[in-house]
């Protein structure tokens, strides 16, 4: 067994990055937003409808549809990158969608189409689990109705040792032994999986552990979407 | 539960079975769950969640506003903010009307206050054959969150007929955010639009008709 990996921001192997910070309610022309931030990753989203589904054969006659864009703007890293859908935000966009699915209950609303749009404005790794934590609170904040609420966190292993929460140096730059695998999850308040990704190995008993581990965090980040749209109504009072 | 407090979807709202789940709320096994955004309020031991953002859903009987956008042969296509469009049909108009001559109750651009009749799968149909309903030919139209309307209401009324009396405007305010102000002068009408933005901004207060009386008072004596 080699020497546990020391993280270089000092973090401890379960800690998040700090700070954690929701809002809702930021885009006032939407039908409900929110904000989410995680350390220096930065994901803003805004829900729109139910409103009739546009193009017209992509209506669905049993239930309303969830149609979610998730868009890296070009400032959002160092190098700038291409505006526009790539290869990429497509795929984030699809799994953000399957991550929300089971919760959202679009059955009243035969026809329609519930857009989520998710730009990051800050990226430093784990944008897509900061975008699904947005988009569940946008959600929530537009008035559909949900059985749950979603929490996303990624789990990783650098070399041998799992570690919660991947900075931008420890998903991309990190070399050495194994390398770096990232695993980002989503979970429901119950604690059901809604998402997991993985490209990597990784052996069973230490998916297992991720999982716990993600889960742990995951019930932090729910208090966190709960206080912010708790919260985002007392301040009128 | 005396007091009404904010919940979120998937939260415990009431535990045990002394409670029913109403309006927004599911029952799973002995908890009552909240399944949407909203004020959680218990009455006669039904629980409920009103909304408190989101989208305007059209409901039978409701009285709302909307925009002429279309004339088709036996009727009008009406916006009233929602994903469907209303239908007015020829055979909800209180008088006769010429097939020919449609355009001469309503035409395109008209406002109109329209009653909800039905929800179907077509959409959504509405009637104009009650008293107070019908083309809007003066006046002023406000805009506000439709999820505030019952604020600005009142309970049983009282809000928005002290805001009446006060300004001696006639008021209808559409389920769906849309308010129609008229009276005679268009100084009035701009002081009604003034209250009504005014008890919309403080929603969330507690003793609201007592605070829109003394914001009277004080326009009064300036």
């Amino acid at each position: 067994m080699s020497k546990e990996y020391a993280r270089k921001d000092g973090r401890k192997n379960d800690e998040m990055r700090s700070p954690i910070v929701a809002k809702v309610g930021i885009i006032p022309n939407a039908d409900g937003s929110a904000m989410f931030q995680i350390g220096k990753t930065i994901a803003i989203a805004a829900v729109y409808g139910p409103k009739k589904m546009h193009p017209q054969h992509s209506q669905d006659p049993e239930r309303g549809t969830l149609r979610c864009t998730y868009n890296m703007l070009s400032f959002s890293v160092e190098d700038r990158i291409r505006p526009g859908p790539s290869r990429r935000s497509t795929e984030i966009s699809k799994i953000t969608e399957w991550a929300l699915n089971p919760v959202v209950m679009l059955g009243d609303y035969p026809n329609m189409v519930v857009d989520v749009h998710i730009s990051i404005t800050q990226a430093d790794a784990g944008t897509r689990c900061a975008g699904i934590n947005a988009a569940a609170m946008a959600l929530a904040h537009a008035g559909i109705p949900m059985n749950d609420m979603v929490s996303s966190i990624a789990v990783g292993k650098i070399d041998k040792t799992l570690v919660l929460d991947l900075d931008k140096y420890e998903d991309s730059e990190f070399e050495g032994g194994e390398g770096s695998t990232d695993i980002p999850m989503s979970f429901t308040r119950s604690g059901e999986i809604t998402h997991l990704q993985l490209d990597g190995k990784i052996t069973k008993e230490q998916l297992k552990e991720a999982i716990k581990m993600a889960k742990k965090a995951s019930e932090e980040i729910y208090e966190i979407q709960k206080k912010a749209l708790k919260e985002s109504v007392e301040g009128l009072k | 539960m005396s007091e009404r407090k904010i919940v979120i979807p998937g939260e415990v709202v009431e535990k045990g079975n002394d409670f029913l789940p109403g309006e927004g709320t599911e029952k799973r096994g002995e908890e009552i769950v909240a399944l949407r955004y909203g004020l959680a309020e218990e009455s006669n031991r039904l629980v409920k969640v009103i909304p408190l953002s989101g989208v305007y859903n059209p409901r039978r009987g409701n009285v709302v506003i909307g925009k002429v956008e279309m004339l088709t042969f036996n009727g009008w296509v009406i916006n009233i903010g929602t994903a469907e469009n209303a239908f007015l049909s020829l055979t909800e108009v209180p008088r006769f009307v010429n097939k020919d001559g449609l355009d001469e109750i309503m035409d395109i651009g008209d406002m109109t206050v329209v009653k909800i009749v039905g929800i179907n799968k077509r959409g959504v149909d509405a009637t104009i054959k009650s008293r107070g309903l019908g083309r809007i030919d003066e006046g002023i139209i406000v805009s506000v969150n439709p999820n505030k309307v019952p604020r600005i209401i009142g309970k049983e009324g009282s809000m928005i007929n002290l805001i009446k009396d006060e300004t001696k405007c006639n008021i209808t305010v559409g389920q769906n955010g849309l308010i129609w102000i008229s009276g005679d002068k268009i100084e009035d009408e701009l002081y009604a639009k003034k209250a009504v933005l005014f008890v919309t901004e403080r929603s969330f207060t507690s003793g609201l008709t007592e605070e829109i009386t003394k914001w009277f008072k004080g326009a009064k004596d300036e």
